[in-house]
């Protein structure tokens, strides 16, 4: 989120209202389920978690593995469910499987890297942490560097990397008056696909999200929700 | 006039408040409204559902012993709140109930507010109840408190941290209890810049708290923590009230309490890998703890 005071809400310190014991290792860990379930398009059909840090030290502790799962099938962080997750999720047929994984020492102590498969073969990688109180960030997605906080609507597109592409989307924010807050262009190498987030002030309708899609050289769209 | 009621540092928040002749509480309000997401009334409705949530917890808490996930604390709020008070008083013995009870249902997986964090949720539910039971105000009162409370948070929360994992448990129960500090005194009357000395000299004296928890569980030392801490809030509004000041002004007591967070071992920031998570009782209940990379489905 450009510049921003990450904790800018008076809800933000108190709140959420949440299901304990944590909240940055039970309902941020939720959040980042929540995120990671929306940048997919749906429940996933597998789950690979590798947590980082503190994650992986107390994460059983903390509940942070049923929250995780919780958040996949969609389970808000206030959510009574989230305790019963991993019955939910075999309910669902979600399988997964949990690791550990060091992301190296700038990596918040606090972090999770999400390997999702979705039942239409739609596959996801990312990686967000959860940075106390319940704030969270997603930090990468695909490989891409990212800032993403749940706090806003955020359109995430992958696209060819022409001119005249990032204007043409921005042409349609403005013309569903949806103004921008801030906005990341990003990509590997010249001529690589470009990959673009960009958080708004208002709420995506789906026919935005839909006409993102048929832009010529669109490779993939997808909102997110503000978090809850 | 400011239109965004923006404000980084105690400095700032003070300078906010004393411009307009507003309470801190005041201030986090035009501020949240000046976000463009909720209207005044939204605002205050939302403050008021997270009110009614902690006075829930308190009372379920109260109610039945919770199961917490680690077994290590059983009915301390209701034991707590059967006892005749002998050294203190009623009110004082409730808010340590309370306390006890809200980070117990926490524990437990039952619904809290974070406040700011859900290890150190007993702390402020407790404080305002017992000062809202000693000055005998609405809860309209309260939920002004709770936005004065978030100002002080939020202060803290940007210039140091509000995460155990990154400063200890002076970030969580240290934060909350200064969060406390200074609401109470602003209930209790006290103009802007004492209510935030009130904040200061609550979390100057937890500065170098340790995050150490038994078996990763948010239980042993977290749960009776809360209620000592909420006792420590009381002490650091009434010597606020006193006239007794801090020192060191409050902005630079949350830059030092950065600095200490940042210099503190790992092993003593929720990792479970020193301190009192591994003292003889503490690796018998790691030794036994369910590891998430073992958890599959």
């Amino acid at each position: 989120m450009g510049g921003m005071a990450p904790y800018d809400s008076v809800f933000s310190i108190i709140g959420p209202i949440m299901v304990g014991p944590s909240s940055s290792h039970t309902a941020g860990a939720a959040r980042l389920g929540g995120l990671a379930r929306a940048l997919l398009g749906g429940t996933p059909v597998e789950a690979e978690l590798d947590l980082h840090g503190s994650f992986a030290e107390t994460g059983a502790g903390h509940g942070t593995d049923r929250a995780l799962v919780a958040g996949l099938l969609g389970f808000s962080s206030g959510d009574d469910r989230l305790k019963d997750a991993f019955e939910h999720a075999r309910e669902a047929g979600i399988v997964w499987k949990f690791g550990t994984v060091n992301l190296g020492p700038d990596v918040h102590p606090c972090s999770v890297r999400f390997v999702l498969r979705a039942a239409d073969g739609e596959a996801l990688e990312m990686v967000g942490s959860s940075l106390g109180g319940g704030a969270v960030r997603i930090t990468s997605i695909q490989g891409y560097d990212v800032d993403i906080s749940g706090d806003y609507p955020t359109l995430v597109t992958v696209h060819e990397d022409r001119p005249g592409l990032v204007q043409e989307v921005s042409a349609l924010l403005s013309r569903y008056a949806v103004n921008i807050a801030f906005m990341r262009v990003a990509r590997h190498h010249r001529g690589a696909h470009a990959f673009m987030t960009l958080e708004a002030d208002h709420d995506l309708p789906p026919e935005l999200v839909t006409a993102t899609r048929a832009i010529p050289g669109m490779v993939s769209a997808r909102a997110l929700p503000r978090l809850a | 006039m400011n239109k965004t009621y923006r404000f980084d540092t105690m400095a700032d928040l003070v300078a906010l408040a004393e411009a307009e002749d507003i309470s801190l509480g005041e201030v986090a309000l035009r501020h949240e409204v000046a976000l463009g997401q909720l209207d005044r009334d939204e605002v205050l409705a939302a403050m008021r559902t997270r009110w009614a949530t902690m006075k829930q917890s308190m009372e379920v808490g109260l109610a039945a012993p919770q199961k917490t996930m680690g077994g290590l604390s059983h009915g301390a709020g209701q034991m707590m709140a059967g006892h005749r008070p002998v050294l203190s008083d009623a009110i004082a013995a409730g808010v340590m109930a309370r306390a006890l009870a809200v980070n117990e249902c926490s524990a437990a997986m039952r619904r809290i507010v974070a406040a700011p964090t859900a290890g150190s949720s007993g702390i402020l539910p407790a404080s305002l109840w017992g000062a809202q039971q000693r000055l005998g105000c609405e809860d309209e009162a309260v939920v002004m408190a709770l936005l004065a409370a978030a100002a002080l948070g939020m202060v803290m929360a940007n210039r140091a941290t509000i995460s155990g994992a990154q400063g200890g448990c002076m970030a969580e129960v240290g934060v909350s209890a200064a969060m406390a500090a200074g609401a109470m005194a602003e209930m209790a009357g006290a103009p802007p810049d004492v209510a935030v000395h009130a904040m200061a000299l609550a979390l100057k004296n937890t500065l170098g708290l340790v995050c150490d928890p038994i078996g990763g569980y948010v239980e042993v030392p977290c749960i009776k923590r809360n209620a000592i801490f909420a006792i420590h809030a009381t002490t650091a509004a009434e010597m606020a009230l006193a006239g007794i000041r801090s020192f060191v002004p409050a902005d630079q007591v949350i830059a030092a309490m950065k600095e200490i967070g940042d210099a503190m071992p790992k092993k003593l920031k929720e990792t479970s890998q020193g301190g009192l998570a591994t003292t003889l009782i503490g690796l018998e209940v790691m030794a036994r703890r369910p590891r998430v990379d073992h958890v599959q489905g």
